[in-house]
């Protein structure tokens, strides 16, 4: 496969380590009143479709950036490409 | 009686002759010869014998969809099984023999089998090795082992080496035949990247088997100057030879360069195949067809082969299988083997075709809606039974025969990505549909267009296409454009035993079996009857299974459907997979800067990780590695040791947030950690399992140094990126790995200060005032070299840790040595590092196991409440806080001569010893020098409220039990005076 690094172009996927849904992305929020059963279900709880993922992929061998990239399990079709920081940033993760 | 049966022209060379041997027989053939084609001249039609019957085989094919012709290529370490003799180029000093048969192949006793054939049909293992279930390992296995596979291996390391390569293009073409020729002329003159590859030694596909004209001329002038034309473009690269195994995602296509396979061995420094990665932007696939047969009875005998086989072995190997044959058809193809055929000289007995409209001929008899029914011949076909249209029988003398039953497109490529072929009712064949590999387009046979001009035309608007050229396309060269019908027929009326994969002796008979009992999908037809498996994956046999299987189903052959068709194309030899990557040379081999220093001393290695660590140091008169290892061990205790623990994780933590990103990954708390002091810190998952423990010294308010274990430097690097990447996006810190940067060394025992007194300058105070324990510091050593400098200690005596630039730690090592001598310093390993942090009770990667939590290593306390870190969360869960939950415990043997092993389980004393009385078990064990008696680590359930109980220690693995007494992890100065001091 060929992942499209939104720096460095397009990349072999053996430059990359798998890591898996990218909703790991969204943790819990530790103070809140569900907090265990929330963590429970994050560390967990996926979804396993046979279409769009959502996935984390680290580039070990290349910038170490975590990216978000879009792929279709069924087909290997890769929709999108976009650095975690900024996945992140949007849902609202800071510090 | 030599080449008896070589005939005139042809494409072989015959200024060279070669010599080669087969079963032991010496023959010769010519250069550009083929093994079978070389044996058909010399008259050797029988070249092995079948997998389950053990029946007489000749050759099939002339190409890479060979079931039959398998044999042993080459002795010795090179020796290759199931090599197939139609695509094994011949050169000078070649020896093969045959497989599957003893003694021999004209006398195989196994044939035996072919009697007893009622009882080997379909679903014979199935039915046979059921019962009872203990004759399995003792009885069945080893008779089917015997009795299966074809060729023996050379049990020996293969002596040769295999590459892997890498190539990009906008257009990689697959088949060098007329289509594929055409699509590289025209990409390649537009200036595009083009790579073709072909399978075959010579480029040219079916034209270099056929007596065609292009531009009125023969082909073979077309061929030659087209690839004199695309030699000379820089933007095309030709590679015979190479077969395209695979089509993988995103464009990625595996193809493996057979570069030495055609020579006796590989020329110095040249590799024997290279497995190529070919990013390719589009791609044509360009594969042709394979011509299929029609089954009958007694269809496998020695000299029956395809048709258009018989044509190629004429045409371009001026070899024939006999001088007298048959040809058995259901198209025109086949009359085209008889014309060439009997243009070079072949008798024909017959052209039998099941057609009643069949073209007849002035220069043989063609018999009209006429069938094979059965034949014979010992050890090769002699006489075919014919039934002529009149329902009257004639036998036919020949001593070989050509079978056509029509052509099939070689969609496997357009396959591979699940995609499946559909129907084409004009043809009788399934060709490419529906959803293609992202960017192929297919050509020529392989599309279903069977003529030459159709070739041509289609591999023209296939590169235009694919490249988005514009403008007039040049004139076409002049090409046969026959027009190509084929009816299905596909086995005789009647038959039983009459081979459709004669590969894996699959009959019509057991087809029908099979279906009888219920197999009915094709996938399950496949595993039942084993159509289609082994070397060819029924490339010649599948449709014909198919067809059966529909009209006994009373379907159509598109909704029975076919087998999935999956990487590789052909069998590919392990060895290209492996490449380089074998032996030592499996994964990296990471060297400590110190590492020659170390093999100096006689060090005895081990590989951790990648890393290779000096594992103990012997000396002079020590046999045994408990010597070494108990003395490195009293020296420390005693003394001072030194151990390179260079390989321990080192992550450089730097930026104004980097004490807040600390107290995310460990659960402990490192705000307050002053500048100058180290912490040890424990990392968890988020299911609040620990993941890895390490020291975090503060260098500076914004600068940390972590270390990590050695083996988990990568995981946790990896995780610490996406916990600042992903979670926390706006933390002020920065990562990076320093592993390698840094040798860092443990200076160990009560004369390590005096010792590191004489490295470090002087402007440093190292006292316990100045610099006590947990302490860290940039400092230099040796008259101004930079160093870090950290008070902490593994083994539990007063210890250091000082780390140099790498480039220096081999030196820094040597003059620890000097500088130590008059300490009687000794170098350790990590056995002894083992030993000493076993008897201080530090955990380690035994301990830390993936399944323990920071309350079952006794650090329960340190999970901080007051703050939110990775795993702190799930730390709460109640199944991780049982009031009985498992503490780590020290074990110590009541009979001080008693062994303790790891993986022992811990029982009550009284009461039975069980699974479901467990109570806990062994994770580190090892002989203490300093008590005198094996110790071990491990957990104990609410172990840490039974110290001082008497247990058993059993391991039913290894017979062990023993009674234990449970102490205290640490067996060495609990209270840390030492490491204080």
């Amino acid at each position: 496969m060929i992942i499209n690094h939104p720096l460095l172009g397009p990349r072999d996927s053996a430059e990359f380590v798998y890591l898996g849904d990218a909703s790991l992305i969204e943790r819990p929020d530790p103070a809140a009143e569900t907090a265990l059963a929330d963590f429970v279900d994050y560390a967990y709880m996926r979804e396993n479709p046979a279409g769009s993922l959502r996935e984390l992929w680290f580039h070990e061998a290349g910038d170490r950036s975590w990216l978000v990239v879009t792929r279709n399990t069924m087909t290997h079709e890769i929709s999108d490409v976009q650095m975690a920081r900024d996945v992140a940033r949007k849902i609202g993760c800071s510090k | 009686m030599t080449q008896v049966n070589r005939l005139k022209d042809g494409k072989i060379d015959r200024t060279q002759t070669l010599n080669f041997t087969f079963d032991g027989k010496s023959y010769q053939g010519h250069g550009g010869d083929t093994l079978a084609s070389a044996l058909l001249a010399n008259n050797v039609r029988l070249m092995g014998r079948s997998f389950k019957y053990h029946r007489p085989r000749g050759p099939l094919t002339a190409g890479s969809e060979e079931p039959n012709a398998l044999v042993e290529l080459r002795s010795g370490a090179r020796q290759e099984p199931n090599t197939r003799a139609t695509t094994a180029e011949l050169f000078e000093g070649l020896s093969a023999n045959s497989q599957n048969r003893w003694p021999s192949l004209k006398f195989d006793a196994m044939a035996i089998n072919d009697r007893f054939s009622n009882f080997l049909t379909a679903g014979f293992y199935y039915k046979t090795f059921m019962w009872p279930a203990a004759f399995w390992e003792k009885v069945y296995e080893p008779i089917i082992r015997k009795a299966a596979g074809l060729g023996s291996l050379s049990m020996q390391a293969d002596p040769d080496e295999y590459d892997k390569g890498f190539r990009h293009c906008d257009l990689l073409i697959i088949g060098a035949g007329p289509s594929g020729i055409m699509a590289a002329l025209t990409a390649g003159r537009s200036g595009a990247q083009v790579i073709i590859a072909d399978e075959d030694f010579a480029f040219g596909g079916r034209l270099n088997s056929e007596t065609f004209a292009i531009n009125d001329e023969a082909a073979d002038i077309w061929v030659q100057a087209s690839i004199a034309e695309l030699s000379a473009l820089p933007n095309v690269r030709l590679m015979t030879r190479t077969t395209v195994i695979g089509a993988f995602d995103h464009g990625i296509y595996g193809a493996v360069e057979r570069v030495s396979d055609h020579l006796i061995q590989p020329d110095s420094g040249k590799p024997r195949q290279v497995l190529w990665r070919i990013y390719a932007a589009k791609t044509i696939l360009a594969a042709g067809a394979t011509e299929r047969p029609i089954a009958f009875e007694n269809n496998d005998r020695p000299g029956i082969m395809l048709a258009s086989a018989i044509r190629s072995y004429a045409n371009r190997w001026a070899a024939t299988p006999a001088q007298r044959i048959a040809i058995f058809t259901n198209n025109d193809d086949g009359h085209r083997t008889a014309t060439d055929l009997y243009a070079a000289g072949v008798k024909i007995a017959a052209v039998i075709d099941t057609r009643a409209d069949a073209p007849s001929s002035l220069d043989y008899e063609v018999l009209q809606g006429a069938q094979v029914t059965d034949t014979k011949g010992r050890l090769g076909l002699s006489f075919a039974e014919v039934e002529l249209a009149d329902g009257s029988m004639r036998t036919i003398e020949c001593n070989a025969m050509g079978v056509s039953g029509g052509w099939n497109p070689n969609v496997h490529l357009t396959c591979h990505q699940r995609g499946r072929p559909t129907w084409d009712e004009g043809l009788a064949a399934f060709v490419p549909g529906g959803i293609l590999p992202p960017g192929m387009s297919v050509t020529g046979a392989a599309l279903g267009h069977l003529s030459t001009h159709g070739a041509l035309e289609t591999g023209v608007k296939a590169a235009k296409a694919a490249l988005g050229l514009k403008g007039r396309t040049a004139k076409l060269p002049s090409a046969e454009d026959a027009p190509v019908t084929q009816t299905p027929f596909w086995y005789v009326e009647g038959c039983s035993r009459a081979w459709l994969d004669q590969q894996n002796d699959v009959t019509v008979k057991d087809v029908k079996l099979s279906h009888q009992e219920g197999f009915r999908s094709v996938e399950h037809l496949k595993r039942y009857t084993t159509l289609g498996m082994a070397t060819d994956q029924g490339k010649t046999s599948n449709l014909g299974g198919l067809a059966i299987m529909a009209e006994l189903a009373g379907k159509s052959i598109p909704e029975v459907g076919t087998t999935i068709f999956r990487p590789p194309y052909t069998p590919t030899a392990i060895g290209v997979m492996a490449g380089r990557i074998r032996g030592m040379d499996f994964h990296p081999t990471r060297l400590t800067p110190s590492h020659y220093w170390a093999k100096e001393r006689g060090a005895v290695f081990v590989e951790v990780g990648n890393w290779l660590r000096a594992q103990w140091f012997p000396i002079e008169g020590e046999t045994h590695w408990r010597q070494s290892v108990d003395r490195e061990v009293a020296a420390t205790r005693a003394s001072v040791g030194v151990c390179d623990c260079t390989t321990l994780g080192k992550i450089d933590v730097q930026g104004t947030d980097a004490a807040a990103f600390l107290n995310k990954v460990y659960c402990n708390g490192f705000t307050k950690l002053a500048v100058g002091k180290v912490r040890y810190g424990l990392m968890l998952r988020e299911d609040g399992i620990a993941m890895d423990d390490g020291t975090a010294a503060r260098l500076d308010e914004d600068h940390f140094v972590v270390t990590t274990t050695t083996a988990n430097a990568g995981k946790v690097y990896q995780h610490m990126e996406f916990v600042r990447q992903c979670l926390y996006p706006d933390l002020d810190v920065q990562l990076i790995s320093t592993t390698e940067s840094w040798a860092q060394y443990a200076v160990a025992g009560p004369n390590s200060r005096a010792l590191l007194q004489k490295v470090v300058d002087a402007d440093y105070d190292i006292t316990n005032e100045g610099f006590p324990f947990m302490a860290c510091a940039n400092i230099t050593v040796c008259g101004g070299l930079r160093a870090r400098l950290f008070r902490i200690s593994f083994s539990g005596e007063l210890a250091f840790e000082v780390a140099v630039p790498a480039r220096y730690g081999d030196a820094l090592m040597r003059k620890l040595m000097v500088e130590g001598e008059e300490f009687n310093v000794t170098p350790y390993g990590t056995e002894a590092l083992g030993v000493m942090r076993i008897e201080k009770g530090h955990a380690a990667g035994n301990e830390l196991n993936g399944t323990t939590t920071a309350l079952n290593l006794g650090m329960g306390r340190m999970v901080s409440k007051v703050k939110d870190s990775i795993g702190s969360k799930l730390s709460e869960r109640e199944g991780l806080n049982e009031p009985d939950a498992l503490k780590m415990i020290g074990i110590k043997p009541i009979d001080g001569n008693d062994k303790v092993t790891a993986g022992g389980h811990l029982m009550n004393k009284d009461g039975p010893v069980d699974a479901a009385h467990d109570q806990g078990y062994v994770t580190s064990a090892a002989f203490s020098p300093s008590l005198n008696s094996m110790i071990g680590l491990g957990f104990l359930k609410n172990g840490d409220e039974r110290l001082g109980e008497k247990m058993r220690l059993v391991s039913p693995v290894t017979d062990l039990n023993v009674d234990v007494e449970i102490v205290s992890a640490h067996f060495i100065d609990p209270e840390g005076g030492r490491q204080r001091a």
